[in-house]
């Protein structure tokens, strides 16, 4: 369904940030991004969303070349992208961030099946305002409830464990596998969980820019430890106490 | 009331028809209808233009509508309302003021100047809407002025709306708090082409644990400019909490002037001023979620001025 051919991302006169990634992703596949901190994987996640242009390569969706798409025209040919640090707005409510996901003007009791998804009890949050009131943990599952909401072809969910209680993460992860039952569906998910990676059908290693390795998580855990500097990797480390 | 006055009503105070209740509605300067209720009398001045609203004490939950309309061009009204408001009153007065110019090239005006004096205990909301029409290039303009004296334990909440249509307009207001009085305003703005907004706060907090909240949150579009000055002066044991919000567009200008004075040891003062364009991230998301820039724009917007 995606597939992404020669793809770098230059910052001005900098280094290359992505370095000729081809990369390319099935429909109805659960896949996880991993690797050590500044590889690259939500710039990788923010080029397939059209917040950034690559300076060189070539994408396309369902065989249309999307390189030259806006943001809102890809998201309307079904490509959701749940931020790292998700945005706050004043005056917004999380029904209202809802119905926009969704595209239409939802029930407080449909809008509120989508919290209840991801754990937060509706009554105590569909009126409130996405402002700096909530908390992180909050406002990251409010996040992935939009993106459940739009139930697009391609969902793509940067580091959603982050700022999760573990109780409520066991939960999420059934969500996500429910996300990806559709035979039409896929699901990225970017993530440093174990427990991610455990369940995702494939998993992409990603190191200073480029696709170090793809596939089972057996093959692909060896291949990140032998990271450039393993030894000063704070990833590379935790995998090697874990 | 010909059309062009009842849309403007419709709009600054929701009412189709004659509400129940008290209510008093000026069109072209003038009293066009009123009615008094058993616990709020309205009556005119006899010293000059305007009306005097008696709230008896203990008054319950009553809403009393004071809209002024200027429906043609060529008005330059003046109006003089003073609220009493009884012990242990509770009310809502809804105000407004709809200003038509139609396609003439000569401006109106409409300058109210309210005075509130609220009882022991009293409890007021106060709504306000302004708004301008009119495809002329007429001015239209609206220079509100409103005294605010708070005896003990009373409640004063002021909403002020004013999002378009207003050339220009210069809006001061100045409260005095007795001990324990609360003042909360909130005002919503936004302004366009070459309009200009001032609005200027001056409140002294005299009463011990008094207490004032101003909130503004504006948005200035195309060459408009605004200018927010709140001075606050903390004269006892107090809390004065000041905030401004504001969204530049286009070319647009804001000011924002604190002026807090603590006269006090135990006064407790906070002045806080954003002003900056749209984050981008914000319009980033709206449109990852399927939004083009014009709509995602238009919700933030929207949203802000909530
Ligand atoms: N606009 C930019 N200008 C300069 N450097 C940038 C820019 N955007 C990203 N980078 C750098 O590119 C690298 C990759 O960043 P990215 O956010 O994609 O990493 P990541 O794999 O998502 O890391 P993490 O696991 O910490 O989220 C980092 O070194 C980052 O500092
Ligand atoms: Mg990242």
């Amino acid at each position: 369904m995606l597939k992404l051919e020669n793809i770098s991302f230059e910052v001005e006169n900098e280094k290359e940030i992505l370095k000729d990634v081809n990369l390319t992703i099935e429909k109805g596949k659960f896949i996880a991004i991993t690797g050590p901190n500044g590889g690259g994987k939500s710039t990788l996640a923010r080029i397939i969303s059209g917040v950034l242009k690559p300076t060189k390569g070539k994408i396309t969706f369902y065989g249309e070349d999307i390189t030259d798409l806006s943001i809102t025209d890809r998201a309307q040919r079904g490509i959701s992208f749940g931020f790292q640090q998700p945005v706050r707005f004043k005056g917004i409510t999380v029904h209202d961030l809802i119905n926009i996901a969704k595209g239409e003007d939802l029930s407080v009791m449909d809008a509120s099946h989508f919290l209840s998804e991801v754990g937060l009890c509706a009554k105590d949050y569909i009126h409130r305002e996405l402002n700096d009131g909530l908390s992180g943990g909050e406002i990251k599952r409010i996040e992935i409830a939009t993106i459940i909401a739009r139930n697009t072809k391609l969902s793509i969910l940067d580091e959603p464990e982050a700022g999760i209680d573990l109780w409520s993460f066991n939960h999420l992860i059934e969500v996500f596998m429910k996300m990806h039952q559709s035979k039409e569906n896929s699901i990225v998910i970017i993530s440093h969980q174990e427990r991610i990676l455990d369940v995702a059908d494939e998993i992409i290693a990603m190191v200073d820019g480029a696709i170090v390795k793809r596939g089972a998580k057996e093959s692909v855990l060896p291949e990140l430890l032998h990271c450039e500097d393993p030894k000063n990797c704070l990833y590379c480390q935790d995998i090697l106490e874990a | 009331m010909n059309d062009i006055a009842k849309k403007l009503l419709k709009e600054v105070s929701g009412l189709d028809e004659m509400p129940k209740g008290a209510y008093n509605i000026r069109e072209n300067s003038k009293t066009v209808s009123r009615q008094s209720s058993e616990n709020i009398e309205i009556v005119s001045k006899e010293d000059k233009s305007g009306i005097d609203i008696i709230v008896k004490p203990n008054t319950k939950s009553e809403n009393v509508f004071i809209p002024a309309l200027v429906s043609c061009s060529g008005v330059h009204d003046l109006v003089y309302n003073d609220f009493f408001i009884g012990e242990n009153a509770d009310i809502t007065i809804i105000a407004g003021c709809g200003v038509s110019t139609g396609d003439s090239c000569d401006g109106s005006e409409h300058n109210g100047i309210h005075r509130f004096f609220l009882g022991k205990n009293s409890k007021v909301r106060y709504v306000e809407k302004h708004i301008g029409e009119g495809t002329g290039t007429g001015k239209r303009v609206i220079d509100p002025v409103t005294e605010v004296i708070q005896e003990e334990g009373s409640y004063m909440e002021m909403e002020t709306t004013q999002i378009k249509g207003v050339d220009s307009t210069r809006r001061f207001t100045t409260a005095k708090l007795k001990d324990g009085a609360k003042l909360v305003i909130k005002e919503k703005l936004m302004t366009h082409g070459e309009q200009f907004a001032e609005s200027k706060f001056e409140v002294d907090m005299d009463g011990e644990d008094s207490s004032v909240n101003l909130i503004s949150r504006s948005v200035a579009r195309d060459y408009s400019r605004q200018t927010f000055i709140s001075k606050i002066n903390g004269n006892t044991r107090c809390m004065g909490h000041s905030e401004c919000d504001a969204i530049i567009m286009d070319h647009g200008v804001v000011s924002a002037i604190p002026e807090i004075t603590a006269n006090s040891l135990d006064a407790t003062l906070i002045h806080e001023a954003a002003i900056g364009k749209i984050a981008g991230d914000q319009m980033i998301k709206l449109m990852t979620l399927g939004l083009t820039e014009g709509e995602a724009e238009a919700k933030i917007i929207d949203g802000f001025l909530n």
